[in-house]
């Protein structure tokens, strides 16, 4: 598999290592208490179809990215900075 | 004998072979196959269930019967395909799958009992009693089901991998593939082409049809030439595309010195991931055969194989006696005339239409068909049946030609399902096969040579215009344009047994009965008879397999369906999937700075994930590892050490909000420390568990130096990078892996300042100035920059420096230097360990993954007055609620060993899972105290101090009576390492 990264284009896969689901950007606040870090930590989506999710790209330059995949067909239709998907979530909440 | 004339071997040049023993001749060109028949042998192997004898019955990749053991000793492959193996001289063969000769297979008695041996035989016979299968059973059907004999020496030949980037990749370099590359080549896109023969052509070579007039050889090679001669195009032949994975990346296989004696310096194979952005497939057609009754005698070959030989490689089939041609379509009349323009005799064409016209001077039975054969060892005569009549005919050979089937493979490689086309009895690549691979030619049922040449040079340009790439359409030759259209005629119907897959010896009467056992659809046919599941993926017998099945069901073909195919296309071996990964290369070597400094004091090391540590140092009449650690561990406590401990990780972290960052780190308040000063920290997963401890040392306000466990360096990095980007973007913090920036040497002992007092450049030492805990940047030997913590992992007064990491060397080498006087002693991995164990301080053994802080007797460094990653989830009930503590553990009886893994219980109590208290997690001998001592996690662990409890090892067979002790054998008021 090749990996469209933002700053370097083409790279490929077995340059990263593999995470999964993007939620993970979403930690929850500390307050949310014990029963939605459950959730953060153990509950994951796995569509078969198109799905967001973490790779970081250890053997380069340690960028974090938010890959959007469709798992049926491993099909990439784009991915992003973790980083700025993050600071745009920011915004969005804020 | 038994070679014709013409062909394209080198008749000046002669090859020595061998093959079960017996000194053969053949030439440059021929294949082991090619040059067992121009020597007349036709018996080269047994099929693998009934032992049957078997002769070679193709002419390429597609081979099922013609498997043999090529080479001897560490070289020796079992399963070649010896229609694949090129002829070198010296090369030696062995047939395989038989007890005793070959012409005389002990084993050949599994045919007479083959009514016991029908599909399903081993799901319904090897059941119970259930004790049977792993005693008797398997290894019995291993032994006489088993195909070539693995060698037992390791390979001895090197293997490689390399990366190939192209804007067209074209898998086979016959008639469309040439094309196809011609024209990619001369519009200047960068093309690679490989094709799996030794030779391109690919059925251009085995036919005799002229092309513009002259040979097609001539046009082949003035292709390849001109192929060649193009910096943009990369040729490679003996290259078998195997697999097209994600993105348009295509694995294959190149056999660089499988047709040479020895490979010598240069590699066995290569692996190459071509990574092209558009694919031609022009994998071409294999033909098939008609199944009747005893139709797998050695002498019985595809009939576009028999002429591929004849023409290619001036083999006669057969053992120059006459040839039969048993065919449903015209195909089979080519090899007719081709065998009698090269002087073999063809004794008849036996054709299933009742319309057939002869195309040449040969007896014609239309309307016939070959209904048995005769031949213990090899053809003697088959039966034909034609108009109600029967008649036996004598020949050698007979020639099978039941129409062709497009090489879909690669393109059903992402689940792209062939389609069955009813006007060509074929299936065709379907959609949904992989992006931007284009099948063309032959494989896409364009299968005459005319039609093959424009469909390659016609999708090669429309391919490269999706690209944006201009390509002419080349000036190709004149070519023959015959119908490769057969006849549906699938099987000749009978009772006897009639071969459908020759290698896995699946007959029509195990498709009828699988299909009468309810087995209807594919793909429970194909694993109830194991039909197509042989090394040759049934390349010869699936599709007539599932025309049987289609008439058997009263559905047609389109309706059955077909399996589809994976990775890989032909067999890959291992040793090429590892390339140069392999032994000492099977992962990087990491060396400490101090490595070749310790190999020199005669070290023995040890491997710790990548890293090779020292694990003890021998010294003259040390016999025994604990002799020298334990003179290590003594000497430490008493005077000064030297342990390498570069390896452990180091993050450095800087930036404005570096204490806050690492805060939300950390389980413990980090952002209060004061410059100048370390603190032990403890990280956490987010479920809670203790993840990681190490060090963090505030060099400034805004820098800090972290440090992990060497096993945790890799992904305690990667984790606080995920924080970093991903959970707090909007913190000023950056980080940078040192591990290998420093080397790091820890002085432990009394002793260790007034060693350390001997190096430094007026650095002042003192408890006063440099109390335990803190760091200080500071200059070492006259002026090189170095690191110093003073930190304890032996709770000895103790202190880490670091250094850029090549004067490490140096920099123990002058330790050493300066300390002889106050015996300082080098020490390993296994003093670290046994130092760590008589103090307390819990590794990798207790930070397993499944304890808590409060198990390690840390849950009050989980701060509660902020945030960190694993604070929320470790106050859960589930983890809170865990009793169990870390304690020591000392035997009651001094000479008993504590052992690790031994699990803990009350004396007297059943030792089971209910009354489980917990468990030994690491022990060694203390050497301080003389006798052996554990660490372990205990049910109320704290409480318990005193108490006598059993610690049992049921895997060995012993209970060991222990003493709860306190954790820190060694100074538990730390007095030691703060004064």
């Amino acid at each position: 598999m090749l990996i469209p990264h933002p700053l370097l284009g083409l790279r490929d896969a077995q340059e990263f290592t593999y995470l999964g689901d993007a939620a993970l950007i979403d930690r929850p606040d500390p307050a949310a208490g014990e029963d939605a870090f459950c959730d953060y930590v153990f509950l994951r989506d796995n569509p078969a179809g198109v799905h967001r999710e973490l790779w970081y790209h250890e053997q380069g330059d340690r960028s974090w990215l938010v890959v959007t995949r469709n798992t049926l067909t491993h099909e990439i239709l784009g991915a992003e900075l973790a980083r700025d998907v993050a600071l745009a979530r920011r915004e969005g909440r804020a | 004998m038994t070679r014709l004339s013409g062909g394209l071997i080198d008749r000046d040049r002669t090859i020595a072979f061998t093959f079960d023993g017996r000194a053969y001749r053949g030439h440059p060109g021929d294949t082991l196959a090619s040059a067992l028949l121009a020597n007349g042998v036709r018996l080269v192997g047994r099929s693998f269930k009934y032992h049957r004898p078997r002769g070679i019955f193709a002419a390429g990749s597609e081979e099922p019967n013609a498997l043999v053991e090529l080479r001897d000793g560490a070289r020796r492959e079992p399963n070649t395909r010896a229609t694949m193996a090129e002829l070198f001289d010296g090369l030696t063969a062995t047939s395989q799958n038989h007890v005793g000769p070959l012409n005389f297979d002990l084993l050949a008695v599994n045919d007479l009992l083959s009514p016991f041996f029908a599909a399903g035989f081993y799901y319904k016979t090897f059941m119970w009693p259930r004790a049977f299968w792993e005693k008797l059973y398997e290894p019995a059907i291993r032994r006489a089901a088993g195909l070539g004999r693995l060698a037992e020496a390791a390979d001895p030949d090197a293997y490689d991998k390399g990366f190939l980037h192209c804007d067209l990749l074209v898998i086979g370099a016959g008639a469309a593939g040439l094309a196809a590359a011609l024209t990619a080549g001369r519009a200047g896109a960068r093309v690679v082409l490989a094709d799996e023969d030794f030779r391109l052509g690919g059925r251009l070579l085995a036919e005799s049809d002229l092309l513009d007039d002259a040979p097609a050889v001539d046009w082949v090679a003035a292709a390849e030439a001109e192929l060649r001669a193009m910096p943009n195009v990369r040729v490679l032949a003996r290259t078998t595309v195997f697999g097209v994975f994600d993105h348009g990346v295509y694995g294959a296989v190149e056999r660089v010195a499988d047709h040479l004696p020895d490979p010598g310096q240069g590699v066995r194979q290569t692996l190459w991931r071509i990574t092209a952005r558009r694919a031609v497939l022009a994998a071409g057609a294999t033909e098939r055969h008609i199944p009747f009754a005893n139709n797998d005698r050695p002498g019985v070959m595809l009939a576009g194989a028999m002429r591929a030989y004849a023409n290619r490689w001036a083999a006669a089939p057969g053992t120059g006696g006459p040839v039969t041609v048993f065919t449903n379509g015209d195909d089979g009349h080519r090899t007719a005339l081709d065998l009698a323009a090269r002087g073999v005799p063809v004794a008849a064409v036996i054709d299933t239409r009742a319309d057939a016209v002869a195309q040449g001077d040969y007896r014609l039975i239309a309307g016939g068909m070959v209904s048995d054969s005769k031949g213990r060892l090899g053809l003697t005569s088959v039966e034909v049946t034609a108009n109600g009549r029967r008649e036996w005919i004598n020949c050698a050979a007979l020639g099978v030609s039941g129409g062709w089937n497009p090489n879909v493979h690669l393109a059903s490689h992402h689940r792209g399902r062939p389609v069955w086309d009813a006007g060509s009895n074929a299936f065709l690549p379907g959609a949904g096969g992989p992006v931007g691979l284009v099948p063309a030619g032959a494989c896409v049922g364009q299968g005459s040579t005319a039609q093959a040449l424009a469909d390659g040079a016609r999708k090669a340009a429309e391919t490269l215009a999706d690209l944006g790439i201009a390509a002419g359409q080349p000036d190709l030759p004149k070519a023959e344009d015959r119908s490769t259209a057969a006849a549906a005629f699938w099987h000749v119907p009978g009772r006897k047994r009639a071969w459908v897959d020759h290698q896995n010896d699946v007959t029509v009467k195990d498709i009828a009965l699988s299909h009468q056992e309810n087995m209807r659809s594919v793909e429970h046919l194909k694993r109830w008879t194991t039909l197509g599941m042989a090394t040759d993926q049934g390349k010869t017998s699936n599709v007539t397999a599932l025309a049987v099945m289609a008439e058997l069901t009263g559905k047609g073909i389109a309706e059955t369906g077909t399996t589809i195919y994976r990775p890989p296309y032909t067999g890959v071996s291992l040793g090429v999937l590892g390339g140069g990964d392999s032994g000492a290369h099977f992962r990087p070597r990491r060396l400490t700075p101090t490595h070749h400094w310790a190999a020199a004091q005669s070290a023995v090391f040890v491997e710790v994930g990548q890293w090779m540590r020292a694990q003890y140092f021998p010294q003259p009449g040390e016999t025994h590892w604990r002799q020298s650690v334990d003179r290590e561990a003594l000497a430490v406590r008493a005077g000064v050490g030297l342990c390498d401990v570069t390896t452990l990780g180091k993050i450095d972290v800087q930036g404005a909000d570096a204490g806050e960052f690492l805060n939300r780190i950390y389980a413990n308040m980090i952002a209060t420390l004061k410059v100048g000063m370390t603190r032990y920290g403890l990280m956490l997963r987010e479920d809670g568990t203790a993840y990681d401890d190490g060090t963090c040392a505030r060099l400034a306000e805004d820098h800090f130096i972290v440090t992990t466990t060497t096993a945790n360096a890799g992904p305690v990095f990667r984790n606080m990078e995920f924080a970093r980007q991903c959970l707090w973007p909007e913190l000023d913090v950056q980080l940078i892996s040192t591990t290998d920036a420093w080397a790091q040497i820890a002085v432990a002992g009394p002793k260790s300042r007034a060693l350390l007092d001997r190096i430094v450049d007026g650095f002042d030492l003192s408890n006063a100035a440099f109390p335990f805990m803190a760091c200080a940047s500071l200059t070492v030997c006259g002026g090189l920059r170095a690191r110093l913590f003073r930190i304890s992992f032996s709770g000895e007064l103790a202190y880490e420096i670091a250094v850029p990491a090549r004067y490490g060397h140096a920099l123990m080498a002058r330790l050493m230097e300066a300390g002889a006087d106050l015996g300082v002693t080098p020490y390993g991995t296994e003093t670290l360990a046994v130092l760590r164990i008589e103090k307390g301080h819990a590794a990798g053994a207790e930070l397993n993954g499944q304890t808590t802080a409060t198990m390690l007797g840390l849950g009050r460094m989980v701060s509660a007055r902020k945030d960190s990653i694993g604070a929320v989830m470790s106050r859960r009930a589930g983890l809170a609620e865990d009793r169990r503590r870390l304690v020591g553990l000392v035997p009651v009886d001094p000479a008993q060993k504590v052992v690790a893994g031994a699990h803990l219980f009350t004396e007297g109590a059943a030792q089971d899972t209910a009354n489980d208290h917990g468990w030994v997690t690491s022990a060694c001998f203390s050497p301080h105290l003389g006798h052996s001592i554990g660490l372990g996690f205990l049910e109320d662990g704290d409480q318990r101090l005193g108490e006598v409890i059993v610690a049992a090892n049921p895997v060995e067979g012993q209970s060991v009576r222990l003493r709860v002790a306190s954790a820190h054998f060694v100074d538990p008021e730390g007095g030691r390492q703060r004064d």
